[in-house]
């Protein structure tokens, strides 16, 4: 190592040592200062002082007259709530299953020594660059009726063809997971490759050996071995979902109607737009209440095997 | 380095241009669609003219959601703009919070207690004080009407609803979109605003969306309108959902529908297209409301500043709007008409005329009613309720005007 | 690590190419109707359709969408925007950055009690909505006289990133030998040497990672960015957005398409040229435990 000279100046002055080492001992936590106190404030602050909100009447600026549980009672009781929880969930879980399978898929596909895989890699892995108001906009074009894929398929000569999931109060959420997955699925892909890039090759050669077909081996063999990786897809896939408020702002407005509603829009409008600042922090805390449900044991499952394993 | 840069600039600021005249206006607005735009680049010349500097601070999109989302932040970091775009029951809220500076000595200067009419000013005033400055005043319940397209049918421009739907009929038939719409909450609660308006009349449309009288929210009436409200849903196409206004006045302008029901500042857009009121495009109100007047006031409200030429800047800035110069170039740009009665109409075309006569009239016998759509009526709590009730049912395919008139009720009271 | 021998075009082979080009193609749909909009007339849109070429293949919309379509009032079009984004992205990247190179060292290496739970509540914070923040996030900055400066901008985006930016550099720097770490210490060397002399030289690939990610989200925030930013410091994506919604009746979807495509231009070139670091650097640790 290079820095030996670093070493024998400490350890000469044995008074000085004994400081530094100290010193040394509470360096770590001193570095992490910083960002902890960011995190104390800017998110468990912030946190803590919206639950505090929750509680009050606020209506157009926060204020502090307490109403106790008023404002979970007519969240509970207001139909568009319940329409943007149903939303997120069918959202959520879709789109996290539709990434998770065809980036999955897409990198089994492209680790087969695949020529020009760089091209093709960043052709998958671009959506991901684009933001969301951008992608929004270009997918509601290509999914309007009058303008994009069902006049194109018409000018085609489909004439019977019709698509018109955009503007059909039951289908609206579907576009969006369609557009969501475009864009994300890329990046689960790219997840997964680098996964399968650290597998052994010796595993799988042993077992093809044993007479294992290809897709045998990938499901029984690799897949279960990508723990890891299905966990790290997860998260950002996860923080991706609950950020998709720019995604539905461009493409829908949450519409028609508010049948592509989703939590964070819910309480965004009845936040700043409506003057019921305490159903809004209501509802954030309901958000961040489903949050804990969902992610708290699958964080403390996994971060605890990886420490047993 | 960058803090020092910014203290720099704060001393500099407050000591090299205070004694001077100029200073800087920042405006938060969301007038970004044609006309609006150039009605406020107006302002923005005139203000210029005095030697201020003006801060364009645009945010455009939904109606102005995103505008309000970005003024309370920098209400509560302390740091609000000049002017904002701020109108009806909420400049209320925000003089209650203290936020809104006091204009009464240019009022007094410029004597607007004498040019205003009444219905105006005291939506202006907060505890008997100026804090904000009306700009225009829109009529909302107009039908616009393409002739072309009722010659070439061979129809007359109904009048009332039940002549709407047999119009709307023919014209469907003969392949052109009855009804330009953009499925738009705010959108669907301006058509639905003038059925209710049509049914319910002046005096129950008061009774339901200002008083919030229950029974008049539930009642028979009001099923009927939300029955008649829905079979517009026949007469629009299926790509509405999420059109903006103007794109859906533009299908009016180009032919390819032949009515809209929506304020007059589409009128602005058959302006910027080159079109002439009365020949190319005509104006009458939405079908039932022609005794009455749905009115929609823009304004801005001031905020207090501290700096004394920025101050300065604002009250030239609230001096001049009111002025008639202003008001006559920037309501014809707009659409809307001037909020000074006493502003010549002469150089106006004819449906502000029709408008400005319209607004006299219904001031005298009642018909003047402040519009729910547009935050008029009710704070933005209870309306935004109405909206999701009127908005769901009008999307909805199957929906029961019977329930959703009980539901709506139900809404309103939980917003209470 | 697939067989080595199937290099020859079987059926299956073919199959394997034939839809992995699919992909390519349902990939590249939306930005090659984007690029073919952005340089058609606005002629061409109406007679044409999605996916048919321009009949001549015009500059104009982004000529305009650069220099001079309307975002309000103004009508300067999104160059200055853009500068503003740049300003802004560039000391928020390197910054978190930064933070999340030393916080990840001390989570993956000198752990203490606590340290666990400390990245786990971080974590969490990835995953609060913004939207919550806005508010009482404003009175802080007005409280530090930071509210609508490009400065508080940047801090805004670096609290909220240097969760994911731990997140990679904690899991890069546990993938790193501890035996590397104690040999250097019984060498004698502190906390800062180890780091600067040992960790940070192998970490370009991470470094890469974090960068691209981070420069991503930055640049494409909106949220933020229409709150936090006054009127002549607002970025591309408040830019964007202004003049999509300035119209004058006629959407002029080239000249939207085309200020969508300078918005984008940025974070595209990033992948394209620094797309195989980011492979890379999530090969070698990113996506380990």
């Amino acid at each position: 190592m290079a820095h030996s000279g670093v070493v024998s100046e400490t350890t000469s002055q044995p008074a000085r040592g004994r400081l530094t080492q100290r010193l040394q001992q509470w360096l770590p936590k001193l570095a992490l200062a910083p960002t902890a106190a960011m995190a104390l404030v800017g998110i468990y602050g912030f946190m803590f002082w919206t639950g505090v909100l929750s509680f009050t009447g606020s209506t157009f600026l926060p204020s502090y007259e307490f109403v106790g549980f008023d404002q979970y009672v007519r969240l509970f009781g207001n139909a568009r709530w319940l329409t943007a929880c149903t939303n997120l969930a069918i959202f959520g879980f879709l789109f996290i299953f539709c990434c998770l399978a065809i980036g999955c898929f897409l990198a089994i596909l492209l680790d087969q020594r695949i020529r020009n895989e760089g091209v093709i890699r960043t052709i998958y892995l671009y959506p991901l660059a684009l933001s969301m108001i951008v992608t929004g906009t270009v997918w509601q074009w290509i999914l309007n009726p009058s303008l994009g894929l069902e006049k194109l398929m018409h000018d085609w000569g489909w004439t019977s063809f019709q698509f018109d999931w955009l503007t059909n109060p039951n289908m609206v959420i579907y576009t969006i997971v369609i557009a969501a997955v475009w864009q994300a699925s890329g990046f689960v892909m790219a997840l997964f490759l680098a996964g399968l890039r650290g597998i052994d090759p010796a595993i799988i050669n042993a077992a093809r050996v044993d007479g294992a077909s290809l897709p045998r081996i990938y499901l029984r063999i690799v897949l279960p071995s990508m723990r890891p990786v299905f966990f790290s897809s997860v998260m950002v896939l996860a923080h991706i979902a609950i950020k998709s408020f720019d995604l539905v702002m461009a493409m829908t407005s949450g519409g028609p109607g508010y049948a592509s509603d989703l939590p964070a829009m819910f309480m965004y409008s009845f936040t700043f737009t409506r003057g019921q600042m305490g159903l809004g922090a209501a509802s954030s805390i309901m958000m961040l209440a489903m949050l804990l449900a969902i992610l708290v044991p699958y964080l403390y499952s996994e971060l605890r095997g990886q420490r047993n394993g | 380095m960058k803090p020092i840069r910014h203290l720099l600039a704060a001393i500099g600021l407050s000591f090299v241009l205070s004694p001077a005249h100029a200073g800087q206006v920042e405006v938060l607005h969301w007038w970004t669609s044609g006309g609006e735009a150039k009605a406020m680049g107006v302002l923005k010349e005139m203000m210029e003219e005095q030697g201020h500097t003006w801060k364009d601070f645009a945010v455009a999109g939904g109606g102005g959601e995103a505008a309000m989302t970005v003024l309370k932040t920098r209400a509560v970091s302390g740091n609000p703009p000049a002017a904002a775009q701020i109108k009806g029951h909420d400049i209320q809220e925000w003089a209650k919070l203290g936020f809104l500076t006091n204009l009464d000595d240019v009022a007094k200067e410029e004597k607007w207690d004498q040019v205003l009419p009444p219905i105006v000013s005291d939506i202006m005033k907060y505890e008997g004080h100026y804090v904000a400055v009306p700009v225009n005043v829109h009529r909302v319940n107009w039908l616009w009407v393409n002739p072309d397209v009722f010659k070439k049918v061979g129809v007359e421009v109904p009048h009332t609803w039940d002549e709407f739907f047999e119009v709307a009929d023919k014209i469907k038939a003969a392949g052109i979109i009855p009804l330009a719409h953009g499925g738009q909450a705010w959108q669907d609660a301006t058509v639905f605003e003038a059925v209710a308006l049509a049914e319910l009349g002046p005096k129950d449309y008061t009774a339901a969306f200002v008083n919030h009288d229950m029974d008049v929210l539930s009642g028979p009436k009001m099923v009927e309108a939300l029955t008649k409200f829905h079979k517009i849903r026949d007469y629009i196409d299926p790509n509405a959902v999420g059109r903006d206004w103007n794109v859906a006045t533009k299908m009016v302008i180009n032919g390819d529908a032949a009515m809209q029901i929506m304020g007059d500042w589409a009128k602005g857009e058959f302006t910027a297209a080159d079109k002439v009121a009365g020949k190319d495009y005509e104006c009458v109100p939405a079908p039932g409301t022609e005794g009455s007047f749905t009115f929609n006031i823009d304004s801005l409200a001031m905020f207090k500043l501290n700096n004394e030429a920025n101050e300065k800047a604002q009250m030239d800035l609230a001096r001049t709007i009111l002025r008639p110069k202003f008001q006559t170039i920037f309501n014809k740009a707009k659409g809307s008409i001037p909020v000074r009665t006493d502003v010549d109409m002469a150089s106006f075309d004819d449906c502000a005329k029709a408008s400005m006569k319209a607004f006299k009239a219904t001031a005298e016998n009642g018909g003047l009613v402040p519009s729910m759509a547009h935050g008029m009526a009710t704070t933005s709590a209870v309306q935004g309720q109405i909206f999701d009730v009127i908005t769901n049912f009008f999307n909805t395919k199957d929906a029961d005007p019977e329930a959703t008139a009980k539901q709506l009720a139900s809404a309103v009271q939980s917003a209470l | 690590m697939a067989s080595h021998a199937e290099k020859k075009l079987t059926p299956s082979r073919i199959l394997i190419y034939a839809t992995l080009l699919l992909a390519c193609v349902a990939y590249l749909i939306p930005v090659f109707i984007m690029i073919i909009t952005s340089f058609k007339t606005t002629g061409d849109i109406r007679s044409g359709n999605l996916m048919s070429f321009p009949e001549v293949w015009s500059v104009d919309a982004w000529i305009k969408a650069w220099s001079s379509a309307c975002t309000g009032v103004q009508c300067n079009g999104v160059s200055g925007f853009f500068w503003n984004s740049i300003k802004m992205a560039v000391p928020a990247v390197l910054i978190s950055t930064a933070l999340g190179a030393i916080n990840g060292y001390v989570l993956a290496k000198w752990r203490f009690r606590g340290s666990d739970i400390f990245f786990s509540l971080l974590l969490f914070g990835c995953f609060l909505p913004f939207q919550v923040i806005l508010l009482p996030m404003a009175a802080t900055l007005g409280k530090m006289g930071l509210a609508n400066t490009t400065t508080g901008l940047v801090i805004v985006h670096v609290v909220y990133g240097v969760a994911f930016t731990t997140l990679f550099f904690r899991n890069f720097y546990v993938g790193v030998p501890d035996a590397l770490i104690k040999a250097a210490r019984l060498d004698g060397a502190g906390f800062v040497t180890i780091f600067v002399r040992i960790l940070l030289p192998m970490s370009v690939p991470i470094i890469m990672v974090c960068i691209i990610w981070q420069f991503t989200q930055i640049w494409n925030d909106f949220l933020f960015g229409v709150v936090f930013a006054s009127g002549d410091s607002q970025p591309i994506t408040v830019g964007l957005n202004n003049l999509v919604n300035t119209s004058t009746g006629v959407k002029e979807y080239n000249v939207d398409m085309a200020a969508a495509m300078i918005a984008a231009l940025p974070t595209l070139v990033v992948y394209v040229l620094a797309g195989k670091y980011f492979i890379r650097g999530l090969t070698s640790g990113a996506v380990k435990g």
